[in-house]
């Protein structure tokens, strides 16, 4: 293992770690555009340069392995000099349009310039105009005279998916990222490039014009969109709540986790969080009768369900759990099960159509906690448990999240076994079929609203948190199931999630040593479980020359 | 006057052809090289100071002794006939008028380097060398000189200057956009297909079947202490007679301009020569006797590179010749790196306004720091040969762009 000296510091580094990764592990960030750990490296951008003792030129640092004895500067008065003239190298065609760019606030010109360049400006010719606002697909859009021609995007699609959508096309300063003729950026991954874009140049389509950057906080989650378990940051606008139609989640961003996702996101997980600020989110606490439809409050419609449940004996209530919800909701649930004693819980309902993964993050099943609602054991047979609704067995039953009439089940069915039970409880967050009919509706918060933790396919537990606040009078899943828990005599975990995955660790063998330390920002696998990391990206698995 | 060894045969109305060839004693180094060791090929190159004459002035020994000895795997020798540098035209005279000499010179080097498959990269503009040079291949296969343990592939550029730059050539062979590699790996380690290459110029080739005839010694001789043989040069400009002339590398720029081009034309007067392709930099009428090798003309601040030597008489507007440059380097930088990507174009924007009357004198101090700014920051060498002509047109000749720009 090659031993360097940075800036004066010593360090030992894996042979083959490249000068900006040795630095990063001192915390000396060496500034670059065109180089990102999860590409090959371009040495396109030329700004990554740092003086090497011996050399007799400054060099680029994305291109130079860490060697023994290497005496590195990152900060010399010829390296400073050299990032000034490439910073304005890299500004002098650039449209300086910030006020109205999308970038703005998180843009690596603008960071850099005002780091490492703040030198007069000196260019006083037209500029070269390039095309602006050019839909490269359903998600990205190109402002060419922003790009700084990194090549990142041309890189990511080439290495990593392997579709070869995006080329750089002509030479000189009229060189233009774009789309081989016949093209469009539809892939699975077409958001990615505008996480890897340093600048304005490709924006997302779903967020441009929506909310200034500077407003938004961020809390670390979860994709929920598959079982994979993708690491993302949640980016929400709290600070400005009459922008973008007062949609508070903004974006989804990966972040990075080399056992799961690495930095990558599908584009299916990456959008799909419009439900939470949608308007068909429930807000209120719902009880329905001849009298009528009305919102009440918790404590009613906690006793009202307690009660319900306490009606029938355990045998006439069904429960149909969801894979979305999370592991402390899970436990939750079952100690209101144990409470009456009740057996007929399954969480399995059919999809309409199978949905389909692909070859490399996203997977068939688009829950987020199938393996965590089985290991809780709250598997069980739905079809039977649907065909005694049918035949008039079941006298109540309690449906989370599942529109059971836009399921793979024939919707005369799902209306046979409906029309037969006495009592329909439904807990979600948004309303649907079921939630129409239901006699109690219990509102849940989204996962972007509260905090827990959910199982991945490899048995991976990772916790999300809290970006908002719930919408309206809705709870937590274990929140609300606590309470009915209490009010059948129980005495639920406590009035906070961590304290409901604790007693899932103390009784659930099968999550025996987790804690939420433990599971920090990395996750942690459930005893005996191995994961094979982040798969190797298509666009890798064919060898590339060159 | 040194003795003809390239051009030796360019007089026959036969020279192109294997008949030709043979006749005058072609491919009897090669005979001679199949008895020698690899090594000792390598060896006698080494010691013969060969230097490539594609621009870089590379020893061509040492370039093949790079190619990893334990490599299994395929190794390519690479023919650079891209010849796109401004004022160059030699290469194309070497396919037309001895494109066995390539051949000969491709086997031994192919024999020296292990090379089972080599690849000729001729410019796309080329249409007639190609031709010529694509005839003598097949008269060679048909001879056996080739597809016995060597293949030649004949491939045509597409019209970039950038192409001829070795690993933007590797880069445009390999079906990709034609953009230099960053390096290390350099191409003797990780070449075409990523595998280990040789790339040398035609011309540079086109001199090993006579090293390996009449001996490394001999070779040596012909040129300077660090910088053997004859070379090819191409004169053109304000000259009387305009071509390609051979002679030792010894010989000095006065010599090449009044003995062999026949001195000055026009106003008869030397303003200005350009000795080494367009990105060599410019030398003044008093700078001419200086001898035209590697070291000479780096010990002027400028470079042999491609021996393209272009003459400018008192008549030539230096502003305008430099505009000339500006726009070709604007126009062909590959766009990859930022420096030059976008200082050529910046720069060939304030030239322009300079000549065309919209100048003001600052702006050759901003073309000055801009250029240098740049210089040694790329991936290749093509903004280095840029700068060139930008620092020596402006500072040997600073009066010439004052008179064109306002205050
Ligand atoms: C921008 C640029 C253009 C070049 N064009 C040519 C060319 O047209 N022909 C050539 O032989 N070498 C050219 N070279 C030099 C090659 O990169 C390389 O050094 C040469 O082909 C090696 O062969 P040699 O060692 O036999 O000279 C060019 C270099 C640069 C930087
Ligand atoms: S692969 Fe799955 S977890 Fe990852 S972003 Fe896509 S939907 Fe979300
Ligand atoms: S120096 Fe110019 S020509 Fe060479 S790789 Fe960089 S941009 Fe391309």
């Amino acid at each position: 293992m090659p031993k360097l000296t940075i800036d004066g510091k010593e360090i030992e580094v894996e042979a083959g770690t490249n000068l900006i990764e040795a630095a990063r592990r001192l915390g000396i960030e060496v500034p670059h555009y065109c180089y990102h750990p999860g590409l090959s490296i371009a040495g396109q951008c030329r700004l990554c340069m740092v003086d090497i003792e011996k050399t007799p030129r400054p060099s680029i640092a994305c291109n130079t392995q860490a060697a023994d004895g290497m005496v590195v500067h990152t900060d010399t008065e010829r390296v400073r000099d050299t990032r000034r003239s490439i910073m304005e190298f890299h500004l002098i065609n650039h449209p300086l349009d910030c006020p109205v760019c999308d970038q703005a606030g998180e843009c690596w010109l603008q960071i850099y310039y005002m780091k490492h360049g703040l030198y007069d400006p000196r260019m006083t010719d037209e500029k070269v105009h390039k095309p602006k606002a050019v839909p490269l697909g359903p998600h990205v859009m190109l402002d060419a005279e922003r790009c700084i021609l990194c090549s990142r995007c041309v890189r990511f699609c080439d290495e990593i998916t392997g579709t070869g959508e995006l080329g750089i096309f002509h030479r000189g300063d009229h060189s233009e990222i774009g789309l081989f003729p016949g093209r469009d950026l539809v892939n699975n991954y077409s958001g990615n490039v505008v996480d890897i874009c340093p600048v304005g140049a490709l924006t997302d389509r779903d967020f441009r014009f929506q909310v200034r950057v500077w407003y938004l906080d961020a809390a670390r989650s979860i994709c929920t969109g598959c079982a994979r378990g993708c690491n993302i940051d949640v980016h929400v606008n709290r600070r400005r709540p009459h922008h973008a139609e007062g949609k508070r989640v903004a974006r989804l961003k990966p972040r990075f986790n080399a056992d799961v996702n690495a930095w990558w996101l599908c584009d299916v997980g990456r959008y799909h969080y419009d439900f939470v600020d949608a308007p068909t989110r429930l807000t209120a606490p719902v009880r329905r009768n001849n009298a009528g439809t009305a919102e009440i409050a918790w404590d009613e419609a906690v006793s009202g369900v307690a009660e319900a449940l306490r009606r029938y004996s355990p045998d006439q209530v069904g429960v149909l759990a969801s894979p979305r919800m999370a592991n402390e909701d899970l436990l939750a649930l079952r100690r209101v099960l144990e409470a009456r004693a009740m057996r007929q819980v399954a969480y399995d309902v059919p999809p309409p159509a199978l949905a389909e993964g692909d070859d490399f993050l996203l997977r068939s099943d688009r829950a987020p906690n199938r393996r965590g609602a089985e290991l809780i054991g709250l598997g069980g047979d739905t079809g039977g448990l649907m065909a005694s609704a049918r035949a008039g067995r079941l006298k109540c039953l309690w449906v989370f999240h599942h529109d059971l009439l836009a399921s793979g089940w024939p919707a005369a069915d799902v209306r046979q076994a409906l029309d037969r039970v006495e009592t329909l409880i439904f807990t979600g967050t948004n309303a649907n079929a079921i939630s129409e009919r239901a006699q109690w509706v219990l509102p849940a918060a989204a996962w972007v609203e509260r905090e827990g933790t959910f199982t991945n396919f490899e048995g991976r537990v990772q916790r999300f948190r809290s970006a908002v606040e719930p919408l309206g009078q809705a709870l937590p899943e274990w929140d609300l199931l606590g309470r009915i828990v209490a009010a059948l005599g129980g005495t639920p975990a406590g009035g906070r999630a961590e304290l409901w995955f604790r007693e899932l660790v103390r009784t659930v063998p099968a999550f025996a040593g987790l804690s939420y330390q433990a599971i920090g920002d990395h996750g942690q696998l459930i005893p005996g479980a191995t994961s094979a990391g982040a798969p190797t990206p298509p666009g890798r698995r064919v060898k590339v020359h060159g | 006057m040194a003795e003809i060894v390239l051009m030796r045969n360019f007089g026959r109305q036969d020279s192109h052809t294997l008949a030709g060839y043979r006749a005058t004693g072609g491919y009897t180094a090669w005979e001679k090289a199949k008895g020698m060791e690899p090594a000792a090929i390598t060896e006698e190159v080494k010691k013969s100071n060969l230097r490539g004459l594609g621009g870089a002035g590379f020893p061509t020994g040492m370039k093949w002794s790079f190619v990893p000895k334990t490599h299994t795997g395929p190794v390519y020798l690479v023919i650079n006939a891209d010849e796109g540098e401004p004022g160059t035209f030699k290469d194309r005279y070497l396919l037309e008028r001895d494109p066995h000499a390539l051949i000969e010179g491709m086997l031994i080097t192919a024999r020296a380097i292990r090379s089972a498959k080599g690849f000729v990269y001729i410019r796309g503009e080329y249409v007639q060398p190609w031709r010529i040079f694509s005839g003598a291949v097949k008269d060679a296969y048909d001879a056996g000189l080739l597809g016995n343990g060597f293949d030649i592939v004949v491939h045509r550029g597409a019209g970039a200057y950038i192409c001829g730059e070795e690993t933007g050539l590797l880069s445009s062979l390999e079906g990709k956009k034609g953009w230099p590699k960053i390096k290390p790996p350099f191409p003797a380690i990780k070449g075409a297909f990523g595998e280990p290459t040789v790339v040398n110029n035609v011309e540079t080739i086109a001199c090993v079947p006579p090293i390996i005839n009449r001996g490394a010694e001999w070779f040596a001789g012909l040129g300077t202490k660090t910088q053997g043989g004859t070379r090819m040069y191409s004169v053109s400009g304000r000259v009387t007679k305009p071509g390609v002339y051979e002679d030792s590398c010894a010989v000095t720029l006065r010599q090449l301009i009044h003995d062999h081009a026949g001195g000055v034309s026009h106003t008869g007067k030397l303003k200005a020569v350009v000795p080494g392709g367009g990105s060599a930099a410019i030398l003044t009428a008093d700078e001419i006797d200086v001898a035209m090798d590697v070291d000479g003309l780096k010990a002027k601040g400028s470079m042999i590179g491609s021996a393209g030597v272009v003459v400018m008489d008192e008549s030539v507007s230096i502003p305008e010749a430099l505009l000339v440059l500006a726009r070709f380097y604007a126009h062909e930088s590959c766009g990859q790196c930022t420096p030059c990507r976008e200082s050529t174009g910046w720069i060939y924007k304030m030239v322009h306004r300079i000549v065309d009357g919209h100048g003001r004198k600052d702006d050759l101090d901003t073309i000055l720091d801009v250029a240098k700014r740049g210089g040694g920051t790329t991936i290749c060498a093509f903004y280095d040969g840029a700068i060139g002509p930008y620092i020596s047109y402006i500072e040997k000749f600073r009066g010439e762009f004052e008179a064109l720009c306002r205050s």
